[in-house]
């Protein structure tokens, strides 16, 4: 992997990183997908052996989880801008 | 100790990220009058929750994990929150933003982590208990370098609502205490389908099939891995005898797939990483850093709000999850996920527990390891095969030791004990034997 490669990794995960971060992290990513890479040895299994292994999905009633407001304030507090009950963020057109 | 008194003694130590001026305990039950500090990822209502991290920095929790509405009904003082590494990631609590928690038996060297600061605050006397988190062995690896009990339940035994998140597959809440009695105690407090985390499990949900027989397996191979230390070998080989004094029959087994775990750990765990802390972004809380525009905004707050290693993880897990690298990566560390889940199934029809050492070695020196990712993660062998399973695992400690070169500082070290989906009470047996308590 190269420093390249790193950079356009960064820029999808929506992170700023500089030139030399990208280039450290190239080389420890060498050494961290070669070792993880043995599990490439594993041999596969069929799936129809594993069946407990299966996911659900857990269901609710689309009910309302508490009292109408009672986060409101505590919840916009935490946000970096606020106006009113909204959240400001910048313009994006 | 009086709140005055815990920051005197946690001056050298930095456990603690906060201790609480104004606690009170709220309820009546079975923890009353008990002290508990709590790991700085679960949100206490009205408290500042940081996850160890720049991003959280002055983050107030709006509401109470489930965990900490038990600890209040069942009377516990939650006495402050402790240092952990950054969302949990590390094994030494050096990535905390805040400074790294220091070995309360050797100040020179590390706690263990992530959760390092709720392992020190129980070793040093400065409360009674205190939750940690457990992703790979965040709970049960400082247990083991400060000499103290630490547990990671089954997964889905705990709720982890109000739990900040960081590899969801894996996640789970667990105790730390000086006993396994006091262990089991806050274990039944805190346990319990939860509607809020639809992951949690009901009592119903692993039957008991197997009663305990005093059995326990050993994976040799596994157990003298290359990397674990003369320290750890002997101290292992003490706590096997001690069991066999105590009436327990030892079995040699061999796990073909154990070996995997690491791999597998270090592929889904970031790669689930990467998708948890995609809702950090400057805009609904925490750090804000602005950018030229909007878009600009996210790569600047990220870039500066969170720290070297969850810079890495992230970044690791995206490769992981890309287009092209998917099935070779996370297609397979599933698969394999698998069949280490089946193979410790299968072993727990035969022995009860299946014993190893907690940690490779004794605590090291602070920044010893702090260029090194690939050694540090390394640390983590012992302990990730729980998570990749869910299976309950324990640590205990198994006595002292000096270092590799010939130190005569005396290190606590620990042993782990790992059990079938839904047997925790196997854990708590064979625990309360080995460390001599009453049943």
């Amino acid at each position: 992997m190269d420093k390249e490669k790193v950079l356009e990794l960064a820029k999808l995960s929506r992170i700023s990183i500089s030139d030399e971060e990208a280039e450290s992290l190239s080389h420890e990513f060498e050494s961290i997908l070669n070792y993880v890479s043995e599990v490439k040895e594993v041999s596969n299994s069929p799936r129809k052996d594993l069946g407990e292994f299966e996911t659900r999905n857990v269901m609710r009633e689309d009910n309302a989880g508490h009292e109408s407001g009672i986060y409101t304030e505590k919840i916009l507090n935490e946000a970096p801008a606020r106006q009113d009950n909204f959240i400001k963020v910048k313009k994006i057109l | 100790m009086t709140p005055e008194e815990i920051k005197i003694k946690d001056k050298d130590i930095h456990a603690f990220l906060e201790v609480f001026d104004d606690a009170k305990s709220e309820g009546d039950g079975p923890l009353s009058g008990k002290t508990i500090a709590i790991k700085d990822n679960i949100m206490f209502a009205e408290h500042k929750v940081s996850a160890g991290s720049k991003i959280l920095e002055n983050f107030i929790a709006p509401y109470d994990a489930t965990v900490i509405r038990k600890l209040k009904e069942a009377g516990a003082l939650i006495v402050g929150r402790t240092n952990c590494d950054e969302f949990a990631m590390g094994s030494s609590t050096e990535n905390s933003a805040y400074g790294v928690t220091r070995n309360p038996y050797d100040l020179e060297r590390i706690a263990g982590g992530s959760s390092g600061g709720s392992a020190a605050v129980v070793a040093a006397g400065m409360v009674d208990m205190a939750l940690g988190s457990d992703t790979g062995g965040s709970i049960r690896q400082p247990a083991a370098l400060c000499g103290v009990v630490g547990l990671k339940p089954t997964y889905g035994r705990v709720s982890r609502s109000g739990l900040i998140a960081m590899s969801s597959s894996f996640d789970q809440i667990g105790p730390f205490a000086k006993t396994v009695s006091l262990v089991e105690t806050l274990y039944n407090v805190i346990k319990g389908q939860d509607p809020m985390d639809s992951t949690t499990i009901s009592d119903g949900t692993y039957p008991t099939i197997k009663k305990f027989s005093k059995t326990i397996g050993i994976p040799k191979n596994f157990v003298e891995s290359e990397g674990v230390s003369v320290e750890v070998r002997k101290n292992f080989a003490e706590a096997v005898e001690r069991f066999r004094l105590l009436g327990y029959e030892i079995k040699e087994i061999d796990l073909p797939n154990l070996k995997y775990s690491l791999p597998v750990y270090y592929i889904i765990m970031p790669a689930e990483v990467s998708s948890n802390l995609a809702r950090f972004d400057g805009v609904k809380y925490g750090m804000h850093k602005d950018g030229e525009n909007g878009i600009d905004d996210y790569f600047q707050t990220r870039g500066a709000g969170f720290g070297q290693e969850v810079r890495r993880r992230i970044i690791l897990g995206t490769y992981v999850l890309s287009t092209g690298y998917y099935d070779e990566y996370y297609g397979k560390a599933v698969e394999a996920r698998h069949l280490i889940t089946k193979e410790l199934r299968e072993l727990f029809e035969k022995v009860d527990i299946m014993l190893t050492p907690t940690t490779p070695s004794p605590a090291w020196k602070v920044g010893e390891k702090s260029n090194d990712p690939l050694g540090m993660y390394l640390e983590d062998i012992f302990t990730v095969h729980a998570n990749i399973s869910g299976c309950p695992a324990i640590s205990l400690p198994s006595g002292f030791v000096g270092d590799s070169s010939g130190n005569t500082t005396s290190l606590p070290l620990g042993i782990e004990l790992t059990a079938d989906l839904g047997r925790e009470d196997n854990l708590f047996v064979a625990g309360k034997d080995f460390l001599n308590e009453t049943h």
